[in-house]
Parts: C-alpha cells; sequence; structure tokens
C-alpha cells in the first residue's frame, strides 16, 4: 500500500504526503551539480551546454564546481587514455556519495574513432559504474542536456533502470579491484 | 516620536502580552528573543533568495534564462540544492587538524549574522543600538578573516592553504581603506551610533556629500565579502576553492550561507551609510523604502560581480595599498576643510 493511500478522502485536495526518500529523491534529481572536467573535443560541447543558447541553467544543472569533494556528477567528455585512468578514478573517489557518471561521446562507450588504439581506453565501464551512456562524435548540447534529463529520471525512479544494474555492479567490483592493485 | 511601520507594530505587540503577563521583564526578555528569531530567519531566507537571485542575475547578463523548470519561475531551485546537500555524504579527510576544521564553518556564520544585530531596519527600530555602532560592526565583520584561515590551515591541502592566506592578506589590507573612507561619514555626523548616521542624512544623501568615500567602500565592501571581480578566496582556475575545497555537503553550505548573508549585508550597510537608511519620500512607508534600496544595491553588487573579470591577487593588493589608501586619506582632509569651511560660512 502506498502512503497516499492512507489519507482520508475529504482531505485528499489539502494534504501533501510523501516519504522523506521521495523527497530527498526530488532534491537529487533537480539539483545535480557537475564537476568541470574535460578531456578532449567533447568537452567544447559540454561548456557550450551551459552557455547562452543552449542554457543548462535552466534545469538547474549549471552549477559546474571546480572541487569534486562538491559535485554530484562526472562528465566524462572526451577520449580517456590510460595514462590519464589514474587521475580520473582519483577525481571519482573524491566526490561524495551519492555521485554519478555519464559516458560522454563514442569514446568513452568504445573508443569511437580510436578504438584501435593502444593508449585509448575502449569504454569507460571498464574502469568505473556509469549512468547514462550519451553517444554521439561529438554529442550535440542538446543531446548532453537529454543526458542530464534521463539521469533525472534515473535517480527519480532507479526501478526503470533495473536493466544496468548489474553492469554497474561488474564495473564498481572492477574498480575496487583495482584500487587494491593500485595499492 | 518613531513612527516606522515596524516600531508600532512590536510596541502594540508590548502593549498586548503586558496585562497577560504582567511583569514588564519578561515582556523585554520575549521582545527580545522574537528579534532574536526573526534576524535568524532574515539571515537564513536571504541566503536561499539569494542563491537563485544570483543565479537569475547571473543568467541575465549573460542572455540566458537561469532556473525556470524547477517549480514555477525556479523557485523551489535552492529548496532542491539544501535538500541534496543535506543528503551527500560526510567525508572527512585524513590528517586534518580536526576542531578547527570543524568549526571553521560555523564560526564563519556567526559574525556575518552578528552584524544584523547593529543595523537600522526602520525608524527606531534597531536591535542593539549602541554609541560605538559603526566601529563595533566593523569589528565584528572583521572577524570572518579568522574562520578562512582556519579552515584553509586545518584542512591539509595546499589550495586551501593558500586560500586561506589569500583571504587574510585581502581583507586586511582593505579593512584599512575601508575604515578611512568611514571617518569621513563619521566626521560629518559626529557620532558612531548608527541611528544618528541615518538621521544626519534626512536632508542630503550621504552619497552627495562623500561621493570619494562611497566609491571606495564599494570596492572595499566587495573585496570584504569576497564577492567577485575579487573571489580571490575561491579563485577556480588557480586554487579549486580555497579554504572550502575539502568540504562537502552541508559544511559547504554553511560556507555558502555566510556570503550570501554578507550579500545582503552590505547591501543593508551602503544604504545605511549613503543612501539614507529607510528615508525616503511620504508616499512610500520607510520600511518599504529601505527594501527596496537594499535590494537594488544588491542587484547593483551583482550586476559588478558578473560583468568584470576576476582580478589577479597582485593588482588587488598593490590597488588596495596604492590608489584606494591615498585616496581615502585624500577624502579625509577634503572633509575637514569641508567642515571647516562650512562653519565659517555659517
Ligand atoms: S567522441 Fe568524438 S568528439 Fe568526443 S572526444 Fe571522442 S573523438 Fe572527440
Amino acid at each position: 500500500m502506498e502512503i497516499v493511500d492512507i489519507v482520508p478522502p475529504e482531505l485528499k485536495n489539502n494534504v501533501i504526503v510523501t516519504s522523506v526518500d521521495a523527497l530527498f529523491k526530488w532534491g537529487r534529481a533537480n539539483s545535480i551539480w557537475p564537476l568541470s572536467s574535460g578531456l578532449a573535443c567533447c568537452s567544447i560541447e559540454m561548456m557550450c551546454a551551459a552557455a547562452s543558447r543552449f542554457d543548462l541553467s535552466r534545469f538547474g544543472y549549471e552549477v559546474f564546481r571546480s572541487c569534486p569533494r562538491q559535485s554530484d556528477l562526472l562528465i566524462v567528455a572526451g577520449t580517456l587514455t590510460w595514462k590519464m585512468t589514474p587521475p580520473l578514478i582519483r577525481l571519482y573517489e573524491e566526490m561524495p556519495n551519492p555521485k554519478y557518471v555519464i559516458a560522454m561521446g563514442n569514446c568513452n562507450i568504445g573508443g569511437g574513432p580510436f578504438a584501435d588504439s593502444y593508449s585509448v581506453v575502449t569504454g569507460l565501464d571498464q574502469i568505473m559504474p556509469v549512468d547514462v551512456y550519451l553517444p554521439g562524435c561529438p554529442p550535440r548540447p542538446e543531446a548532453l542536456i537529454d543526458a542530464m534529463l534521463k539521469l533525472k529520471k534515473r535517480i527519480q525512479h532507479p526501478e526503470a533502470a533495473q536493466g544496468s544494474e548489474e553492469r554497474m555492479n561488474a564495473s564498481r567490483e572492477k574498480l575496487a579491484d583495482m584500487t587494491r592493485r593500485a595499492e | 516620536m518613531h513612527n516606522g511601520i515596524l516600531y508600532l507594530a512590536g510596541q502594540s505587540l508590548k502593549e498586548l502580552m503586558l496585562p497577560v503577563i504582567g511583569s514588564e521583564l519578561i515582556v523585554n526578555l520575549i521582545m527580545t528573543l522574537i528579534c532574536i528569531v526573526i534576524l535568524f530567519l532574515l539571515v537564513a531566507t536571504s541566503a536561499l533568495v539569494f542563491t537563485l537571485g544570483e543565479r537569475k542575475v547571473c543568467a541575465w547578463i549573460q542572455v540566458r534564462i537561469g532556473p525556470n523548470r524547477v517549480g514555477p519561475w525556479g523557485l523551489l531551485q535552492s529548496t532542491a540544492d539544501m535538500l541534496k546537500l543535506l543528503t551527500k555524504e560526510d567525508i572527512i579527510p585524513h590528517g586534518i587538524d580536526r576542531w578547527l576544521w570543524v568549526l571553521s564553518p560555523i564560526l564563519i556564520f556567526i559574525p556575518a549574522a552578528m552584524v544584523y544585530a547593529l543595523f537600522p531596519f526602520d525608524d527606531g527600530v534597531i536591535f542593539a543600538d549602541v554609541n560605538i555602532g559603526l566601529f563595533l560592526l566593523i569589528a565584528i565583520s572583521s572577524q570572518s578573516v579568522l574562520p578562512f584561515l582556519m579552515g584553509g590551515y586545518a584542512s591539509n591541502s595546499k589550495y586551501a592553504m593558500l586560500g586561506g592566506m589569500r583571504t587574510v592578506a585581502q581583507m586586511l589590507s582593505y579593512e584599512i581603506p575601508m575604515v578611512i573612507a568611514l571617518m569621513g561619514i563619521v566626521m560629518i555626523t559626529g557620532s558612531l551610533k548608527m541611528s544618528a548616521i541615518v538621521e544626519a542624512q534626512s536632508e542630503v544623501w550621504f552619497i552627495f556629500l562623500q561621493p570619494i568615500a562611497f566609491f571606495i567602500f564599494l570596492v572595499t565592501a566587495l573585496v570584504e565579502s569576497n564577492r567577485p571581480p575579487f573571489n580571490m578566496v575561491e579563485g577556480e582556475s588557480e586554487i579549486i576553492a580555497g579554504p572550502f575545497t575539502e568540504y562537502t555537503g552541508m559544511r559547504w553550505a554553511l560556507f555558502f550561507l555566510a556570503e550570501f548573508a554578507n550579500l545582503l549585508s552590505i547591501g543593508i550597510l551602503t544604504t545605511t551609510l549613503f543612501l539614507g537608511g529607510w528615508q525616503g519620500p511620504d508616499f512610500l512607508p520607510t520600511q518599504l523604502w529601505f527594501w527596496i534600496k537594499a535590494f537594488l544595491m544588491v542587484i547593483v553588487y551583482q550586476w559588478i560581480g558578473w560583468t568584470f573579470p576576476r582580478t589577479r591577487m597582485d593588482t588587488i593588493l598593490s590597488f588596495g595599498w596604492k590608489v584606494l589608501l591615498p585616496l581615502a586619506l585624500v577624502n579625509l582632509l577634503l572633509t575637514g576643510f569641508g567642515i571647516y569651511i562650512f562653519r565659517w560660512l555659517l
């Protein structure tokens, strides 16, 4: 039974019931602060999304924090090389929970144009759990905004995105494994 | 004698309570507590309102729309932010000086809230109308340097340390021109009492008598409250987030709240010292005049902040010591001559 059903019918129009969980989910979903980090060409589109033509701020997501301690979302925008993975993992680990990751661009989904290169990570989910995959080379700013809105939906309705949970758990284990080995 | 709306409301509340409670002492005590609660509510809500206001003003200046999806006209945006910050993980890094680190965000909020006790909001409405009002106000507000340094030092991070030291350098060196510029006002008024300063402007506002002091105050107030273009404390491109680098969630939000409380307090301070405080033409109540002027000044400060790029640390310091300080001294001298000539003419 939902909590809404307990409210007597004569009060239905005057009382708003919610669970603390739903309230916090609403807060988290509507205030995603990205970390300002960009790796390659995709980050130009990320910057563009916050500027006046596309205006990410309408959704309240424009607060690009420069410090991982105060940000919620890591947009991995650009080609990720193996040399860059340790700093990126460190940034990810410095972020406080709950934290989210968007893999932006073909490079982060499967290596993109550099899939054959020895130095490029072919798929971000090899090193960290990814919430939203955003294809394109580069994806347009509207696409990034759409990805963030998908993330919002995912935060508010985690059950709708159940399928990807296994994959995320696998990446989480891999990440823990890599950290152990690094230590 | 006093006839502001707030003053009359307070008086009638007192008269209502007196027959019920009996003792005048207890009534006064209750009134004091009510005032304290109102002041704290004012500080907290101003911070909430100005986080949204800041983002809206910034958006308009950059030809954007600004937050408009969360709640009507984006009004619930800062509520969502606060809820999120409340539920974030609380990271306490290794190797920090724990007591200093935990105390810093709390201590920074105290001077920011305490200065509100010294502002004359309306005719007769001032929480503590002491005869050294202006002096006390400057003394309290300069205490906010210490928590910045504490937080920066305790964080065990080089960026935080640099940020903390920058704060000390910039705030202490701009305190001096500010105080000397305000001396001109004190000379004309002949008193440090805040209500006397407002009353002295019943004919001419001090912005017309002391234009140089107004300019100096405008610049120094921006530096003192770490507003852009002088937000060296939090220069993102150089030192990440300055003293706040290691703070997460609610602890960081306290710094943020203090910053916006300071924004409103410099708006109110400019109004009180230069724009005639709560005084204005009769067609609007005095209380309304006060808030109109204060909010206009806040918007002016935000406008300045989003128009100019961030300055460099050494330029700020040399501008303070080499330009503003001599200018303030010249202003003092001119004011002295002015008063002398004025007396001689009479
Ligand atoms: S996906 Fe394309 S645009 Fe994005 S980083 Fe890779 S090569 Fe550049």
